[in-house]
């Protein structure tokens, strides 16, 4: 297990590489030139060079990557363009907040999305199955925002049992939660069922019955712990979508994380703020990965690494 | 078949499928029982319907499979009328059972340890300790090397003769009185055949259990059998004792059976061969079910269905050749059979 560990960790490598250089080239791709947006538009040439030359844009390509890269593990990801301040400083309270958000969405995806999968595989074709599916449907359909709006409309704001915006008390996390983590559950509740309904039909299964396991245990040890598998690995991509859906939800409910920040800073072309953004979310997404592997192997332990 | 002490006894028995297109029979009224501390073969080729008898047995089958009538007594118990939690308390305790495929019989993410100690606990109430302690026993017994390390191994890890061994170290766990096999040998090699056989045989005199063993092959029946019964179509067509089955089958399938085993005695261009397919069950015939096949069937055979009747102490048959309603020249079924099935063609 700690091999298994230790050598996933080392293929993390090649993909962080990967990330830091497509973060990198982003910059150098993207129309505009930063050095300009920097001294600002009524600078004349020689202020634009003068800044290029801070800025170390005339380095070769090669110098300026091993910079931002040597700079970037230090934790300086330069300043911003706008405030001038550090962009690691910038980025940090915001990141957490994204994090706690898509966290408990995880989680809440997870509880629900496991829950309802059982229970409609187990229960294959009855009435509860079929309306868990179409609400999985509609689930999954809703584009998060709308469902945002919904949920102000109702519970904020014609019930008023729920604050309509705002981060930190437990009843300003709920709707985001929900609006974030329902596409989630969806996924996992229709992955759950349909994985269970293979696991269910396996011979082993038929094995633990004959050994005279409780259904009780059948379905929820002999076979949950089998149908897990594949879960774990949507799980894992979800991750992905829920940061991306994030940006949408913490603009709905005027959260002041990191998606919303990131798109604010796309708008006012603050090149270091996009770049360390990118960075850090790129890295969350490979670390969340890195524990979904983690995992897998301990559900399944034929996995080897090769 | 009237044994003094028998362990299970199976009553017409019918089990079939309840599919969108009908119903599907296939189990179709079996009867045998199985005499104490003795191995009932049961022998025929895939569909005939002898591993339905066995979950049947078990009440493990899945829908759309439903016991739809008959009586099967287990030690005096009627198991059909049992609850599900005392189906339960029988299942890997008093029949346990030994499936064909041991690669995906045991489950993929638990130790061979922890399953066969999940028999204990379920079924003598041992803690994870001792239950442990008792599997380690039980590999022992099996003969599986390094039982230790194997204990904490996973299915994976393990050949399929060795995983084999688990299982039946997992079906005998808690001194099952019936064991049912179920092709335990068909997906091993030769060599592991013979291996596995004859640990089942030896297990099975040391804890005096009865046993039945459902195979398509003959040679393992010859191995290990007491009794047989001869399963086509969901019907039982022989019954006798090993040796009389052997040296004088009746029932033209089952001389079709005989003769298409390989043999070492004479020389063989060809092996031979049972024309034709064995009829599906949502298709079968309205007289015997072999009738189709058969060298011998006249329209007597067409269009009637022939009881299973005693045609001497050892053989029970389930042919109108041995009736007296039969209509066409005497026949010897066993001498016949080659030269009437080059003429049916």
């Amino acid at each position: 297990m700690l091999v298994y560990t230790i050598r996933r960790l080392f293929q993390t490598i090649p993909v962080i590489i990967g990330v830091t250089l497509v973060v990198f080239f982003m910059m150098h791709l993207i129309p505009g030139d930063p050095a300009q947006i920097i001294a600002g538009e009524r600078a004349d040439e020689a202020q634009v060079e003068q800044m290029r030359d801070r800025l170390g844009l005339n380095d070769p390509y090669y110098v300026q990557y091993t910079r931002f890269v040597t700079d970037a593990a230090q934790g300086d990801l330069g300043n911003s363009v706008r405030s001038g301040r550090a962009v690691s400083s910038e980025i940090g309270a915001r990141f957490w907040i994204t994090v706690e958000l898509a966290f408990y969405s995880t989680l809440l995806s997870i509880f629900i999305g496991l829950i309802a999968g059982i229970v409609s595989a187990t229960r294959r074709n009855s009435f509860l199955d079929m309306f868990i599916m179409i609400f999985a449907l509609f689930g999954l359909s809703m584009p998060n925002f709308w469902l945002g709006l919904m949920l102000i409309q109702y519970f904020a704001l014609n019930f008023d049992w729920l604050p309509v915006s705002g981060w930190g008390s437990p009843q300003q996390l709920l709707l985001p939660v929900i609006t974030l983590g329902t596409a989630g559950a969806a996924i996992i509740a229709r992955m759950t069922r349909s994985s269970m309904l293979e696991v269910i039909h396996q011979d082993y299964i038929r094995t633990a019955r004959a050994k005279g396991v409780k259904e009780r245990y059948v379905i929820y040890k002999h076979a949950l712990r089998n149908a897990l598998i594949p879960v774990v690995t949507v799980v894992g991509l979800q991750f992905g979508v829920l940061l991306g859906g994030a940006v949408l939800t913490e603009t709905v409910f005027a959260i002041n994380g990191l998606g919303r920040f990131v798109v604010e800073a796309i708008r006012m072309r603050d090149f270091p703020i996009v770049q360390g953004s990118v960075l850090v979310l790129a890295m969350l997404f490979v670390f969340v990965n890195f524990l979904v592997d983690i995992s897998y192997r301990v559900l399944n332990k034929r996995i080897e690494l090769d | 078949m009237g044994n003094p002490k028998t362990i299970i006894d199976v009553n017409e028995l019918q089990t079939s499928f309840f599919t969108s297109k009908g119903e599907v029979k296939a189990v179709d009224g079996v009867s045998f029982d199985v005499p104490s501390g003795k191995t009932l073969g049961i022998v025929g080729e895939s569909g005939s319907g002898k591993s339905i008898t066995s979950l049947s047995i078990m009440r493990l089958l899945e829908d759309p499979g439903k016991i739809k009538g008959g009586k099967i007594t287990f030690q005096g118990e009627d198991l059909l009328s049992k609850s599900e939690s005392e189906m339960r308390r029988i299942r890997g305790n008093r029949i346990s059972m030994i499936f064909q495929e041991p690669m995906t019989s045991l489950n993929p993410v638990f130790t061979i340890g922890d399953q066969i100690a999940e028999s204990y606990m379920i079924h003598e109430g041992l803690s994870k300790k001792e239950a442990l302690k008792k599997s380690l026993g039980m590999l022992e017994l099996v003969g599986i090397p390094s039982p230790k390390d194997r204990l904490k191994a996973y299915p994976h890890e393990l050949s399929g003769g060795m995983r084999q061994r688990a299982m039946i170290a997992i079906a005998l766990a808690c001194n099952p009185e019936l064991l049912i096999a179920d092709e335990p040998t068909t997906a091993l090699d030769v060599t592991i055949q013979a291996q596995i056989l004859r640990l089942i045989n030896n297990l099975q005199e040391e804890l005096g259990m009865s046993m039945m063993l459902i195979t398509h092959d003959l040679g393992v029946v010859a191995e290990t059998c007491d009794y047989v019964a001869v399963m086509y179509a969901g019907k039982i067509v022989e019954y006798a004792d090993v040796e009389t089955l052997f040296k004088s089958p009746k029932h033209p399938y089952t001389v079709g059976l005989l003769k298409s085993l390989p043999r070492h005695d004479i020389d063989q261009d060809e092996l031979e061969v049972i024309k034709g397919m064995v009829p599906r069950p949502d298709q079968l015939p309205q007289g015997c079910r072999f009738a189709p096949r058969c060298p011998f069937a006249r329209d007597l055979c067409r269009d009637h269905l022939p009881a299973l009747d005693n045609i001497d102490d050892k053989n029970q048959v389930r042919c109108w050749i041995y009736s007296e309603e039969w209509d066409g020249p005497e026949v010897n079924v066993q001498d016949d059979y080659g030269t009437a099935q080059s003429k049916q063609s």
